[in-house]
């Protein structure tokens, strides 16, 4: 029986490179998978498309792709690689011509394609109503992009037409390890089981790192060898969708039971019900089984009919949010870190900045988890963030804690300040005859 | 004893709802993991942090990895892109988290 080999070459868009080629040159694979879109991605790259009409793709993907396809397609003595990855952010196209320039300067002869379809923007009506209550009209001017989460439809086609580096935008991040399993071992599209089994592996992939090693280690309670040299993970899967997880030997990082069952639980709510336009992927009975060093069975994976509706993530632009910081150490910080975040928020209010949502708390002492009891810390950073609606006025947050320095209590240091424009992110739902996938090549 | 020897955790977030996962190190410890770690208590571990009115806590249960789910929606207040928290997306919850004191109702 066939074993599928498929890699995560990385869990995000800043994610490292190293491991993604030591998989590409090392891994024996025939697929090296990048998942690079986080929720607001999308909305962040649709705003680099407007200001440059051939941007929009992931700033990494260049780079990525110079150093990984040297080991991509039919190459004498090993097995064909392929590249699948949703880097094309909010321009697919543009980044498929990119990309087929790297490997024409490389001499190679790649086919790629891209996967269009899921910006949905002109498809909104004015009465669509968002799941924060907000209706999309209300938005305006603001509203700045609108991508539906597609599922294995467009990957499927563009491996169909032979593809060797498959290029999308807005894909739900199992779809992207999924497509090349039901590619490669024919399984229908209602075929729940294997499609659930087939969404683990993608879900346990997805983060990179996450599974083998990486966002892990708790010394003296969780060790992990070899933490600066973190390799990736791969799957070796069946065609019944049975996976192993493992990694490149002699990589750094582990993979082990535990591992492999804080990365099932992640970003999941109900276990029984994880939902991909796919399938609704029923992850409640999944078990590990540890078969060798880094080496880890999946099982218990199933599936049941897949949602009707198609998740839409929705970006607008909403104010600005300025922020500074400020340290103070020694005998009496927090006292004087605390005069100075109600000199802060006094002044702020005198020369009437109008904030919409204020926030002030001490690093160190209740920035994370609010107030908790413990022994008063040698130093603490004032930390206030503020969001108002003009740009103006959130830069004069940041402009009153750096004032500190001659103007607030005694010994304060290393003041910084930023300002940044909001993008923020709601979903609603649309009906999949709305979204239709399509293949550029 | 703290929940830190027992168990470890991850968290992760989807909009304004983080999940918090907590997972025993040894599968003997599980049962005491689901006695004591109820939605409500972790519900109390993290009031004051989550919007008013926010839906309940929910617990799911994954026994074959010997591992509890917990739901909290609203504490990301107002999602992880709309958010002033120095942590918006809440990644360092479930560490707090572990500080719990559990105590052993098998022993009381």
């Amino acid at each position: 029986m066939k074993t599928l080999r498929i890699g995560s070459g990385a869990g995000y868009s800043g994610d490292r490179i190293e491991p993604a080629v030591e998989l590409a040159e090392q891994g024996d694979l025939d697929y090296l998978v990048f998942e690079c879109l986080a929720e607001r991605t999308i909305a962040l790259a649709q705003q680099a498309r407007i200001s440059d009409p051939d941007g929009g793709y992931d700033p990494l993907l260049s780079e990525r792709m110079r150093r990984v396809l040297p080991f991509v397609g039919v190459q004498a003595g090993r097995r064909r690689l392929r590249v699948v990855t949703n880097m094309g952010a909010a321009n697919p196209v543009s980044a498929a011509i990119e990309v087929r320039r790297i490997a024409a300067a490389l001499g190679l002869d790649l086919k790629v394609v891209a996967v269009v379809g899921d910006d949905v923007l002109k498809v909104l009506q004015p009465d669509f109503l968002l799941d924060n209550g907000q209706s999309v009209g209300s938005l305006g001017e603001r509203l700045i992009s609108a991508n539906a989460y597609l599922g294995v439809d467009g990957i499927l086609e563009a491996l169909r037409a032979d593809a060797d580096v498959v290029i999308t935008g807005r894909v739900a991040d199992p779809s992207l390890f999924l497509a090349p399993q039901m590619f490669e071992f024919g399984w229908a599209a209602d075929d729940w089981q294997r499609l659930g089994r087939g969404t683990l592996v993608g879900h346990l992939l997805e983060c990179a790192g996450q599974v083998s090693g990486g966002y892990f280690a708790d010394p003296g309670f969780k060790d992990v060898d070899d933490l600066a040299r973190l390799g990736f993970p791969l799957a070796e899967i069946n065609a019944d969708g049975e996976a192993l997880i493992t990694k490149v030997a002699g990589s750094g990082g582990r993979v082990s039971r535990a591992t492999c069952t804080e990365q099932l639980i992640y970003e999941v709510h109900d276990p029984a019900a994880y939902l991909t336009p796919d399938v609704t992927a029923d992850f409640s009975r999944v078990g590990f089984v540890e078969e060798g060093v880094d080496r880890v069975r999946a099982q218990g994976a199933d599936g049941r009919a897949r949602p009707e509706q198609l998740k839409v993530s929705v970006g607008y632009l909403e104010g600005w949010i300025g922020e500074g910081q400020m340290s103070y150490g020694g005998p009496g910080a927090v006292a004087r870190a605390q005069l100075a975040r109600d000199v802060v928020l006094k002044r702020l209010e005198l020369i009437g900045v109008k904030l919409q949502d204020v926030r002030a708390e001490l690093i160190g002492m209740d920035s994370l988890h609010g107030p908790r009891s413990g022994v008063e810390p040698w130093e603490v950073r004032l930390r206030v963030a503020a969001r108002c609606e003009e740009r103006s006025e959130a830069v004069r947050v940041g402009n009153e804690v750096e004032t500190l320095y001659t103007n607030g209590p005694s010994g304060g240091g290393g003041a910084s300040k930023s300002v940044r424009q909001v993008v923020a992110v709601a979903s609603l739902l649309l009906p999949r005859n709305a979204v239709k996938p399509r293949i550029e090549a | 004893m703290k929940l830190h020897t027992l168990a470890h955790s991850r968290t992760g977030d989807k909009g304004d709802t983080s999940n918090i996962s907590i997972i025993a190190y040894r599968a003997e410890d599980y049962p005491l993991l689901c006695e004591y770690l109820t939605a409500e208590r972790v519900a109390e571990f993290f009031a004051g942090m989550r919007e008013a009115g926010a839906a309940q806590v929910r617990r799911y249960e994954l026994p074959n990895v010997q591992a509890l789910n917990f739901v909290l929606p609203g504490i990301l207040r107002g999602g992880v892109t709309r958010s002033l928290a120095l942590d918006a997306h809440g990644k360092c919850l479930g560490s707090a988290l572990l500080a719990l004191e559990i105590q052993d109702l098998r022993l009381a």
